[in-house]
């Protein structure tokens, strides 16, 4: 089996004197798909907030091919990263937020073409053909001059999908993505999703409260409870064989 | 008396100076505003509180006796020849009013939504960036605002230079009612609808920034 792209060892993360993870080991491979499902509270989105650099674990490494995320080499010494040093790292990681988060004052095109442009470096003919592509792909190839607060909540989202995968990232964080939208807007949005797990031979972690949808498209099911990998393994062996009470307690609430 | 023969003229010979004092003491005060602004957010504890102390000592205390500690006590303490009044008086407005804008500059960038660095970051920007392409121009639409009417506020501001012998509009007004003092009434209705008329332009554009800023922020 091929090395893991990202791999959590003991990973421990508290907010103030609440202890949110205790003790992650986690190993993603390239081209997996990994849903994170669970009770509210229980440390789901920190897992991926602390990959996407915007919560630093309280303990534990989390090594990014091959690289350590938090912690650099200085001086023959193990030290705290640096900015330097996590924008070396997290370059390769690209991630959807609950909320959207597009630039407002951006047309979706801008907001698509800004950070290769100026991050990356990239051409600039180049960085829109890509784009316009890109939204085209998730079905707003006509609304590529608008702006955020003309389009709805799925149109959104789905902006900001390509927005990411825009970037060429090796592993894509969904944190929630349709938790704050309509009912009648998620289809559009796992739509996207699925097409990219499809099509995209990038690495996925999904954050979701979508049960039957992560179950469809996931390599792999993380149970988070309490702050611990209750239960992993395969959708299947996940679902139907796993002998851990609060699982079953949990996807019977899914049910009905 | 006529008030646009005799009045109006006689006030127009201070508009250069009133004019000039504003633009330079705005300019002077949106600059400190930014630096003193961004040092708040810094960091750097001894920038902030550094900075800190500034802006609560120009906030805290009073106009004209910056102008006049300026104008009166920092030659005699330093032993130092001053400058010319009119940078004087552009010193004392722009610290003071700079103060002031400080606060509408942090409270502009600390009102933006975090998920919006969070995005920058997702994209893999560096602080600087975050802060250049998604925070600063949204925050900047947030000011504009506050910085016209606070620019409105300084304009009637300049006033206080007349007491340290500059010759602006006020100046001339003062003048020629301590010489017809009958005519107090007209000669100062005269020299209030000039305040108001260099003030519509701010206040037009004022109006103009609110509308703007109401669209494209995030928060």
């Amino acid at each position: 089996m091929a090395e893991p792209i990202v791999r959590y060892q003991d990973v421990h993360k508290s907010f103030g004197d609440v202890e949110v993870l205790k003790g992650i080991d986690l190993d993603i491979f390239p081209a997996e798909k990994v849903a994170i499902i669970g009770p509210s509270g229980s440390g789901k989105t920190t897992i991926i907030r602390m990959l996407m650099t915007l919560e630093e674990p309280t303990s534990g490494d989390i090594i990014v091919d091959g690289t350590n995320l938090w912690k650099m080499e200085k001086n023959g010494r193990m030290t705290e990263a640096n900015e330097k040093h996590l924008r070396s790292v997290r370059g390769d990681i690209g991630m959807v937020f609950q909320h959207f988060n597009l630039f407002p004052h951006m047309t979706i095109l801008e907001n698509c073409m800004t950070a290769p442009i100026r991050v990356k470096g990239e051409d600039k003919q180049e960085v829109e053909q890509r784009s316009i592509e890109m939204l085209e792909r998730v079905g707003l190839g006509d609304k590529i001059h608008n702006y955020p607060s003309q389009l709805s909540g799925g149109q959104k989202q789905r902006v900001a999908m390509a927005r990411a995968l825009v970037m060429r990232p090796k592993i894509m964080l969904f944190d929630e993505v349709t938790s704050a939208l309509d009912p009648e807007l998620v289809g559009e949005v796992l739509e996207v999703i699925r097409d990219i797990a499809k099509n995209d031979d990038m690495a996925m972690v999904l954050v979701t409260h979508e049960m039957d949808f992560a179950l469809d498209i996931a390599d792999k099911v993380l149970f988070l409870d309490e702050g611990v990998i209750a239960e992993q393994g395969s959708a299947s062996d996940v679902i139907e064989h796993s002998q851990n009470e609060r699982l079953q307690e949990f996807l019977s609430r899914f049910r009905g | 008396m006529n008030p646009i023969t005799d009045i109006a003229p006689q006030l127009f010979r201070g508009f250069g100076t009133t004019v000039t004092i504003l633009i330079a003491s705005a300019i002077f005060s949106y600059i400190m505003a930014f630096i003193a602004g961004l040092c708040r957010l810094s960091k750097n504890t001894f920038l902030r509180k550094f900075t800190g102390l500034y802006i609560e000592i120009f906030r805290g205390t009073s106009l004209i006796v910056q102008l006049f500690w300026l104008y009166y006590a920092i030659p005699i303490l330093f032993d130092i020849d001053l400058p010319s009044n009119w940078i004087i008086g552009v010193i004392a407005i722009g610290l003071n009013y700079g103060a002031y804008l400080s606060e509408v500059v942090r409270g502009s960038i600390l009102s933006i939504a975090p998920g919006q660095s969070e995005a920058a970051t997702a994209l893999n920007m560096s602080s600087f960036q975050r802060m250049r392409f998604v925070i600063f121009p949204q925050a900047i639409r947030m000011m504009m605002p506050e910085f016209g009417n606070y620019t409105i506020q300084m304009l009637k501001g300049t006033a206080l230079v007349s007491l340290i012998g500059l010759r602006d509009v006020f100046y001339y007004g003062d003048i020629m009612r301590s010489t017809n003092l009958a005519h107090a009434p007209l000669i100062y209705v005269v020299v209030l609808i000039f305040y108001f008329i260099l003030a519509l332009p701010l206040i037009f554009l004022t109006r103009k920034a609110e509308s703007i800023a109401k669209k494209g922020v995030a928060n």
